[in-house]
């Protein structure tokens, strides 16, 4: 190894910065950390830039690309596709939310074809609980004929950039997806099975005329919730941390808060810092903060699309 | 639901940083084979074991769940530290987990049944440090007061979910005296492992 032990003062002096990053990153962040900065001129609580993209993906019937950061790829591919399928018969009335979380190895060099990476099914499960318990879809809406037919929604999101925050980044692809998604239009044809109607045709429509039939519809959502993931570090709280500062500091802590501001999930998942009240406080007091700038840039970009 | 610790055992699994012990949790469900809900167990886990004597080295933690009545990961992390503590394997601290959750009517239940469980609308499991002190000192920030880990299900108002750490406090610190107690007479009987 390069210098002594001495004193880090010696070697930054004498280290190029980007070697001091790699040989001792804890003390590079700590040092920022005192100046109340972060490596990417970041102030500690203020999370990187975002952007969303509605549509990104021309055949389903839903999509987002959700871009967090300042770097030219985006983060999240977000897309839905619908299916009929009979609803089970203790909910006749609903259909149902399939979610799942893929991390391609395009997304980070520690991800490989034959190992997935760790985090995947747990980004996944937690990613399904929340927008299931947040009740930002009704169910009911995705109801066709009481107790025959119902759609079934595959979600899946793609992790193309693994830049840290990755829940944060999914949930808000999720949530956009599911508000460009578009019902299309289907009728039931002689047999008694549903088909999708396909734009042309008009005169095609049989029988039982349901409303969806119509014109393609919007699923309404209330409640979309939003999140943000902090670290803990000593004393420091870190909002929306990169995937290096992750991999340092191991504590991390995720808040998901709705529009109305109402706690959806606050997961903590251990780690050598604890969580005192007052640092749970800061923490969803940054989440608020959040969950204002998130719901801005999503309705813009949901204006930007509707003027398409 | 029953806990089992195997090691340390030499070498790190998927090559972890040697510098570090690695802990590996394989969690067993009553029926059906590993899915994606015990993956999420089995962090949850891993980042509570917190110790790093011995470098280089795997510690197996096993659960397997004999009977599902509801509070299953803290059943599970109790049930994992009471195992850790059984091996000798040195920790830093010791981790208690309770339930707490919300019912319909704003009320707080703790520890509730499988039943009680599915009917609620939220629920908080929380995991706190173990320790001596059994009559928590009034406010100030002491090393007792921190939450290791929280993992919450369903929608709640944010001043419930603090509403429920404070019960939950004094819970946690009834069943750590109850754990320490559990070990106490334990090795009374077994001079070797005394801690």
């Amino acid at each position: 190894m390069g210098g002594s032990t001495n004193g880090a003062t010696d070697l930054s002096s004498e280290m190029e910065v980007d070697a001091f990053r790699r040989l001792f990153p804890l003390r590079f962040h700590e040092r920022h950390l005192l100046e109340s900065v972060r490596p990417d001129a970041r102030s500690l609580g203020k999370a990187r830039e975002t952007s969303l993209a509605l549509g990104a993906v021309a055949s389903a019937d839903g999509s987002a690309l959700a871009k967090i950061g300042c770097t030219v790829n985006p983060t999240m591919l977000a897309a839905i596709k619908m299916e009929v399928m009979t609803p089970a018969k203790e909910t006749p009335d609903e259909g149902c939310v399939a979610i799942d979380f893929h991390m391609p190895p395009i997304c980070s060099p520690i991800v490989r074809p034959g190992r997935p990476a760790e985090a995947a099914p747990v980004v996944s499960k937690q990613l399904s609980d929340t927008i299931i318990s947040s009740g930002m879809i009704d169910l009911k809406e995705l109801s066709l004929v009481s107790g025959k037919a119902a759609w079934m929604v595959y979600l899946d999101i793609y992790c193309l950039d693994a830049d840290g925050a990755l829940f944060d980044a999914a949930l808000l692809a999720a949530a956009a997806a599911f508000s460009h998604l578009q019902i299309p239009v289907v009728s039931l044809n002689d047999d008694g099975r549903i088909v999708v109607v396909s734009k042309e045709n008009g005169g095609d429509k049989k029988e039982k005329n349901k409303p969806v039939n119509e014109e393609k519809r919007k699923l309404k959502l209330k409640n979309i919730p939003f999140a943000l993931t902090c670290i803990l570090h000593k004393k420091y709280i870190l909002a929306d941390p990169t995937a290096e500062e992750e991999s340092i500091m191991e504590t991390l802590i995720t808040i998901v808060l709705d529009s109305s501001c109402q706690l959806v999930s606050l997961y903590k998942p251990g780690g050598p810092a604890l969580a005192y009240e007052s640092v749970v406080q800061d923490c969803i007091a940054l989440s608020r903060q959040r969950v204002k700038e998130l719901q801005k840039v999503l309705n813009e970009s949901i204006l930007d699309m509707e003027v398409d | 639901m029953i806990a089992a610790v195997y090691g340390p055992k030499a070498g790190t699994r998927k090559n972890e940083n040697p510098e570090k012990a690695c802990i590996e949790v394989i969690w067993k469900p009553k029926t059906g084979q590993s899915g994606k809900s015990e993956r999420e167990y089995e962090m949850t886990l891993q980042s509570i074991c917190l110790l790093n004597v011995h470098p280089n080295t795997t510690t197996s933690i096993v659960i397997q769940v004999v009977n599902d009545d509801g509070a299953l990961l803290p059943c599970a992390i109790n049930a994992a530290c009471a195992a850790l503590v059984d091996a000798g394997t040195p920790l830093k601290h010791l981790a208690v987990a309770i339930c707490c959750c919300m019912a319909e009517n704003g009320q707080i239940l703790l520890d509730p049944s499988k039943i009680e469980e599915q009917k609620v609308k939220a629920f908080v499991y929380l995991v706190f440090l173990n320790s001596i002190v059994s009559i928590l000192p009034e406010g100030g920030k002491s090393m007792e007061h921190g939450i290791l880990t929280s993992v919450t299900h369903g929608v709640m108002a944010v001043d419930d979910y603090f509403s429920c750490l404070k019960l939950g406090r004094p819970a946690a610190s009834e069943l750590s005296d109850f754990i320490r107690n559990c070990f106490k007479s334990k090795a009374g009987n077994d001079p070797s492992k005394a801690a």
